[in-house]
């Protein structure tokens, strides 16, 4: 599951720093002859937030699927949290998208916040239920979901649910927070209530955030770095250096239009294909997956 | 049916030690369907356990007709059918269609079996509907030895199975290995249910099942309170459905599945009632929503 553990470093470009958050070098993951991305260097440093941008299919999602230890690279190396990506690692949190869960579905919030400190466990877990009480109390004061924490998580609006996400990413106190389309279908109002409770998380414990998303503008004022992900190529810097109209029409290699208004950013493409605004796909599912 | 209260009758049947045996398979087979129900429920298992009891009857019939042990036909049956089940459905949007395909062509291969086979028709019979009074202490002994492993390993691997069910994509993240636990929680289903052909039969098994623990999860959220109020509702059904069906002399099936649908009913409407009244509470949630505390 691992990626080249017993690889030797390679000595063309610097070594992964020790204090990185997220260190991937030469990284190239390619499903047959299709390259999602390649060559790929990024150093995230501790309280970093980046965002990875891109196109459905540019391979966003399997960039934290590698990450999660869940798939190998093709090629290069990865470190997170200082170890080769390793399924199960306790100091990496993760916010999926929001997906509708099914309204029978047998599960309060505090039981899925519950699960994030210690579902991986086998056992039923009757030790230590005073403590464990305890500390999902704490998770979900600090995401304010505590007046629908006793709800059946079927019945809760996605805006409700994914605040309970972010309790339970943030409950087993990661280092590193990956966090894929997390704001997708919130509104407006939820989208800023998510983002800020990620934000104020990194800013109080230092934690580094990978953000996938489609729509960077919810996110821009907090954005720290971007990693622009098209068609294999990539590119990574502020945002003031990546949402350029040169930088994305090499990118894309195609004249694309980068318009500011009112402090947004909106990709104008010749080409529809370039528009971000859609909602997405359910995971770049591509064959092999799984 | 004037019979159906003459308690005198049902206190002297009591007496007899195969009707002791029937309460006590039936009391093990209660706990084992209420603890396993709420996973059953929560991961839409429901068509899966059908498919699967039907399957555990073809195993039984090919075991009458071979001479040996039904009951360990059936067992066999059953697991076959759940490792089957499980390896190719691993998609959910196929599950479906999967299980009725082999659940056909397995019911057809168990009637044809029984075609064959030359005995009385009662036995026959009995495969579909139970005969729980005609469990002996062999079948007992076996009931009781699979009821503790299926608790065991349970008990071992609750709280990833839990988790696996209710949020597979983030349970896949924190590294529980989902693809596992879906064949073992398959097999565990998988022999409980055959121990439930042995007394309710092929057809019924869902009363036991599915029933009580769909009951349960209309009125609560708690997984926990859900697997304790399942466990209940399924001793009241089938321990409660011997013993109506004494006096009268009635197949058990029927009185287990009245009363386990009774107890339905009665949870969906207080569910119904619940959801009103909460309705008109609703009002709480959304406020929280617009004056979130983290932007404070």
């Amino acid at each position: 599951m691992s990626v080249d553990r017993d690889a030797a470093p390679d000595l063309a470009v610097p070594p992964a720093s020790g204090t990185a958050a997220v260190s991937l070098r030469g990284a190239t993951l390619s499903y047959g002859d299709r390259i999602l991305w390649q060559d790929l260097d990024l150093d995230v440093t501790p309280g970093e937030f980046i965002a990875v941008l891109g196109p459905n299919g540019s391979g966003k999602t399997s960039l934290l699927r590698v990450l999660l230890g869940l798939r190998p690279l093709t090629e290069g190396t990865a470190r997170i949290v200082g170890e080769p990506p390793g399924r199960g690692n306790r100091r990496i949190g993760y916010v999926p998208q929001q997906r509708a869960m099914e309204e029978s579905v047998t599960l309060r919030g505090r039981d899925l916040v519950g699960l994030g400190l210690d579902g991986h466990r086998w056992g039923i877990g009757l030790r230590g239920m005073r403590n464990r009480r305890a500390k999902v109390d704490r998770a979900l004061d600090a995401v304010g979901a505590h007046a629908f924490a006793d709800a059946p998580v079927g019945r809760l609006s996605g805006g409700e649910q994914q605040r309970l996400r972010v309790a339970q990413a943030l409950i087993s106190d990661p280092e590193v927070l990956l966090c894929d389309e997390p704001l997708l279908s919130l509104d407006l109002a939820n989208q800023q209530v998510v983002s800020a409770l990620i934000d104020q998380r990194r800013r109080a414990a230092n934690t580094a955030v990978l953000f996938v998303t489609h729509e960077i503008n919810p996110v821009l004022p907090l954005v720290d770095r971007i990693l622009y992900l098209v068609d294999g190529r990539f590119r990574i810097g502020r945002p003031d250096e990546v949402m350029t109209t040169q930088t994305l029409s090499e990118l894309y290699r195609a004249p694309v239009d980068v318009v500011r208004v009112q402090g947004q950013i909106h990709v104008v493409g010749a080409q529809s294909g370039l528009c971000e605004d859609q909602p997405h796909h359910l995971h770049d599912h591509l064959p092999g997956e799984d | 049916m004037d019979k159906l209260f003459d308690f005198e009758l049902t206190a002297e049947l009591l007496q007899f030690g195969f009707v002791q045996t029937a309460l006590l398979a039936a009391a093990i087979l209660g706990l084992l369907a209420g603890v396993l129900g709420p996973l059953i429920v929560s991961r839409n298992m429901a068509f899966a356990v059908h498919g699967t009891s039907e399957l555990s009857f073809t195993g039984g019939a090919a075991a009458l007709l071979l001479g040996v042990n039904v009951g360990q036909g059936a067992l066999a049956g059953a697991i076959v059918a759940a490792l089957v089940l499980g390896l190719l459905s691993r998609r959910s949007s196929d599950h479906d269609s999967v299980i009725g395909a082999v659940l056909a062509f397995g019911l057809g291969v168990g009637v044809l079996l029984l075609w064959f086979y030359p005995g009385r028709a009662s036995n026959k019979f009995g495969l579909l509907v139970g005969q729980i009074v005609s469990v002996d202490f062999a079948s007992l002994a076996l009931l009781g030895g699979c009821a503790v492993l299926v608790l065991l390993v349970l008990l071992a691997i609750y709280r990833p199975l839990l988790f696996a069910s209710v949020d597979p994509e983030v349970a896949r993240a924190r590294g529980v290995p989902t693809g596992l636990l879906s064949p073992v929680f398959a097999v565990l289903v998988g022999v409980a249910t055959a121990l439930g052909v042995q007394t309710v039969g092929a057809l019924l098994v869902l009363a036991l099942m599915i029933t009580p623990a769909a009951a349960a999860c209309r009125i609560t959220a708690n997984p926990l309170r859900a697997t304790v109020l399942a466990v209940v509702f399924a001793e009241v059904s089938a321990v409660g459905g011997i013993l109506l069906s004494l006096a009268p002399g009635a197949p058990v099936s029927a009185f287990v599945t009245a009363i386990s649908f009774l107890i339905y009913i009665v949870c969906w409407v207080a569910s119904l009632a619940r959801e009103r009244g909460g309705r008109r509470r609703g009002v709480v949630s959304s406020a929280a929503v617009a004056a979130p505390a983290v932007l404070r």
